[in-house]
């Protein structure tokens, strides 16, 4: 059964600045959206934290589960090919 | 009346407001409905701080005898302060609050853009960074009047109630005495009824879509700007200038 004196569960992203990907904040409560984003303002970006703001319903975001981490990530340990760790540099660049 | 000290009086007016509309909002803090809307209204609260001491040091400086923006708040009584009755009234419920906000703030806003066309300089630089504050102020505020109008019958009848009492401290908003009237002549202030139409605007817009219907009433107090205040204001001042009377000059 729903929780009755919760409202509902929002994931907040900020940009810092323009162009700059959104990161991963915090989370909080609010009745709908527009109060989300209200409530993201005041809890994450009192402290010029970000000039753009997400909030997502918690519930909208699928995540990968626990059970499911060895199957999805532990194949990629030994694929040691797949980072350019064996690509010369050309020469007089300092990174690509 | 001399056009430097209607503006002293005008500073202090301003600044008052701000002063005693932030007080209120901080004894908020720690008992906000939520933890989200407890850190919305002390940060609305610490905006309104802010605006105050930008006032207060200008005040100071007109006033040019030694006095500071501190002696301004802490260390005069309830016959010198000139804020408007709507900000000193006890915050009641959070949807009582939140209407005094609203009004105080859909009050502002149209004061402060109208005081960007200012002769003077530092009126409209305080004023200037001041909007953009109590507009959000006054969105905060719209936003949940919306939602308590919209929300259960309870809601609905608590923010009724709210606007039942607060609405009779509206019109002392717009009261003016002979500062303003020296103000509007050397062109620094406004005529405040000027703003009316606009806060009448926004008032009648938030209202229709919250359901809430303003008050039939004939007992419209005023005297703020006078510095005749209700019996709530003193109170006040004993707590928050306690430790300034207390313990003249104290600092942190």
């Amino acid at each position: 059964m729903e929780n009755l004196n919760q409202l509902t569960q929002w994931e907040v992203f900020i940009q810092s600045k323009s162009g700059s990907p959104y990161e991963h904040a915090g989370s909080l409560h609010a009745a709908d959206k527009s109060m989300a984003l209200q409530n993201a303002r005041d809890v994450y970006t009192r402290r010029g934290e970000g000039r753009s703001l997400w909030v997502v319903p918690s519930d909208c975001i699928v995540a990968s589960s626990n059970e499911d981490a060895e199957e999805f990530f532990d194949p990629s340990e030994d694929k040691i090919y797949r980072t350019p760790n064996f690509y010369k540099m050309p020469k007089g660049s300092t990174n690509i | 009346m001399n056009t430097q000290e209607a503006l002293l009086n005008f500073c202090l007016r301003l600044a008052d407001n701000n002063m005693i509309a932030a007080q209120r909002l901080a004894e908020w803090c720690s008992r906000g409905p939520i933890l989200e809307e407890d850190l919305a209204l002390t940060n609305i609260s610490l905006d309104l701080f802010g605006q105050a001491e930008n006032f207060y040091e200008y005040a100071a400086t007109l006033q040019n005898n030694g006095k500071t923006a501190d002696d301004l708040a802490f260390l005069r009584s309830e016959r010198e302060y000139f804020n408007n009755l709507l900000v000193e009234q006890p915050n009641g419920d959070f949807a009582f609050s939140t209407m005094k906000q609203f009004l105080y703030a859909a009050f502002a806003k149209p004061l402060y853009e109208a005081l960007q066309a200012s002769k003077d300089e530092t009126l409209k630089g305080i004023t200037s960074k001041a909007v953009k504050e109590i507009k959000y102020h006054l969105r905060h505020s719209s936003e949940w009047l919306v939602r308590f109008g919209n929300g259960t019958e309870e809601s609905l009848k608590r923010s009724q109630i709210a606007l039942n009492e607060l609405w009779r401290y509206t019109d002392d908003m717009f009261l003016m005495n002979d500062n303003d009237k020296a103000l509007i002549e050397a062109g620094i202030s406004i005529d405040l009824n000027t703003i009316k139409t606009s806060f009448m605007a926004t008032v009648n817009e938030i209202f229709k879509a919250a359901h809430l219907s303003i008050p039939e009433t004939n007992n419209i107090i005023t005297g703020g700007c006078n510095a005749i205040h209700s019996e709530h204001l003193g109170v006040m001042l004993c707590e928050m200038q306690y430790l300034q009377r207390a313990h003249p000059g104290a600092q942190w």
